[in-house]
């Protein structure tokens, strides 16, 4: 295949038989494969089962440790932030992925109706941002139509890429559509050398990942320009946490416009979840236990206030809503007061702002050092 | 008397050696925090420095500790192994110009 051709689509059809392979890739599916760790409750077991010491009571309780920093009751505060999960459907199987998304994953794709009733909620929620994210959210047959919504309304719209996606046939207009609705384009690199990337996210993506922005950088994001704003994702390609993201930031910066002519605004330095397919890669690497004694070791109470679970409505590809889009993937479904139905056809901003947000142990992957959550660290 | 060398364990418990001299440990850990923050030097390149001197001073608690912190930093495999083999390069360099103190004494001694 020449460099400047577009990558044909990958899609497992509907028999399981794949249409196109385009290159290795580290992983399939959890749930392609039926691991028993593609359910919830054989997560919480795997990462209850681990013993930690440390943080302010030493449990390893993330509600005591919540408790004991001041937080016996973790309410939102104002609700910024619409984030749509559109489905699980994804042409990567990163190893790292917390929604263990694939291109297996064609059934939760959300549907016309639900759409519609998400642009109803955000109407009554209040929210100027509405965040958009999967699986890879382009894949939706209703995304174009969602964004035209949201930019009619006037909101700022975020699409969460993976990059590789824009190097798709179907998908090659993107970069020029979003420019010409403001859209902000946040994607995940793990690192801006071809090693570690691909190490993460399969074979060849780092190379179609810089096409990419190369086309994002020709539709004029990544030049400071505030409505075409481009940012990059990285999470560590291992079993440490995220480093510092200002100075993460002027590196990566300096290394892709030195090597490949790349800008972009802004670098978010993530911690990688303690779940799905992130976790089996700890369990299989024996590293769950040494993970999870590192994000306690570095919990941060002065990063609570600001958690996105705090600002941030999360609804699945079903309608369902949670506190976040971790909370989603473990199917912790957002506790309502008065039994409200925790779906986007109910949403009601009153109910949200009442509500206690739900947490248990992956939480102290959003807590640990400088924070994280997808705006990146909380604390600098 | 100690039953072996090196515990992994001693790494994690580093600042109980205050115990024999809080004052000291204090100056010492404050300089130690300094020396790593961003400066003319960024923390990644400072950590790559530590690492190759870790491997030339040939401490294992300094090698995990900055195995870490290099990864944390954003430094990868090649970048990491480049830096050992800087560290190897002076080691053997250092043996080996000190040949020349040795090829100057044969040469003043043979015919």
């Amino acid at each position: 295949m020449s460099e400047n051709a577009f990558i044909p689509l990958d899609v497992i059809v509907g028999d399981g038989h794949t249409e196109r392979v385009d290159g290795p890739r580290p992983t399939t599916s959890l749930r392609y494969r039926r691991e028993p760790l593609s359910s919830p409750e054989a997560q919480f077991r795997a990462l209850n089962a681990v013993e930690v010491k440390g943080g302010p009571t030493g449990t390893g309780d993330f509600d005591a440790d919540l408790e004991a920093s001041g937080w016996e009751n973790l309410q939102p505060s104002e609700l910024e932030i619409f984030q749509i999960n559109l489905g699980k459907l994804c042409n990567m199987t990163c190893r790292h992925c917390h929604v263990d998304s694939g291109p297996d994953r064609t059934e939760e794709n959300m549907d016309r109706e639900t759409v519609d009733a998400c642009l109803r909620a955000i109407d009554r929620s209040g929210a100027h941002t509405v965040d958009l994210t999967g699986g890879a959210p382009e894949l939706n047959p209703h995304f174009e139509y969602l964004v035209q919504a949201c930019v009619d309304r006037g909101l700022h719209v975020i699409d969460r890429c993976n990059l590789t996606i824009l190097t798709t046939r179907p998908y090659q207009h993107l970069p020029e559509w979003f420019a010409e609705r403001n859209v902000e384009v946040v994607c995940s690199l793990p690192h801006y050398r071809e090693f570690n990337t691909d190490a993460q996210r399969g074979s060849g993506t780092y190379r179609k990942s810089i096409k990419a922005l190369h086309a994002l950088n020709e539709a004029g994001y990544g030049q400071g320009d505030p409505d075409r704003l481009l940012t990059l994702v990285t999470n560590p390609v291992g079993a440490f946490l995220a480093g510092n993201q200002a100075s993460l930031e002027r590196e990566w910066k300096e290394a892709l416009d030195r090597n490949h002519d790349v800008t972009f605004d802004r670098l978010l330095a993530l911690n990688n979840m303690p779940m799905s397919r992130y976790l089996e890669w700890l369990l299989e690497k024996g590293q769950t236990e040494a993970y999870m004694q590192r994000l306690v070791n570095a919990f941060n109470p002065g990063t609570i206030a600001g958690l996105m679970c705090r600002n941030t409505l999360s609804v699945a590809w079903d309608g369902t809503l949670y506190d976040c889009d971790f909370n989603q993937q473990l199917e912790m479904t957002m506790d309502l007061p008065d039994g409200v139905r925790p779906h986007v056809d109910d949403f009601n901003l009153e109910d949200w702002k009442q509500h206690s947000i739900r947490t248990a142990r992956h939480c102290y992957g959003c807590t640990a050092g400088a924070g994280s959550g997808c705006g990146g660290a909380i604390e600098e | 008397m100690s039953d072996s060398y090196y515990k992994p364990d001693h790494l994690p418990r580093f600042g109980e050696i205050e115990e024999g001299s809080p004052e000291l440990a204090k100056k010492f850990f404050e300089y130690y925090g300094s020396v790593f923050e961003d400066g003319a030097l960024t923390a990644r390149e400072k950590a790559l420095i530590a690492l190759a001197v870790s491997h030339t001073v040939q401490c294992p608690y300094c090698i995990d500790a900055y195995t870490d912190d290099c990864l944390e930093k954003g430094a990868d495999l090649e970048q990491m192994t480049e830096a050992v083999h800087v560290a190897t390069a002076i080691r053997g360099g250092a043996s080996l110009v000190h040949g020349v103190q040795m090829l100057d004494q044969v040469k003043e001694k043979m015919m």
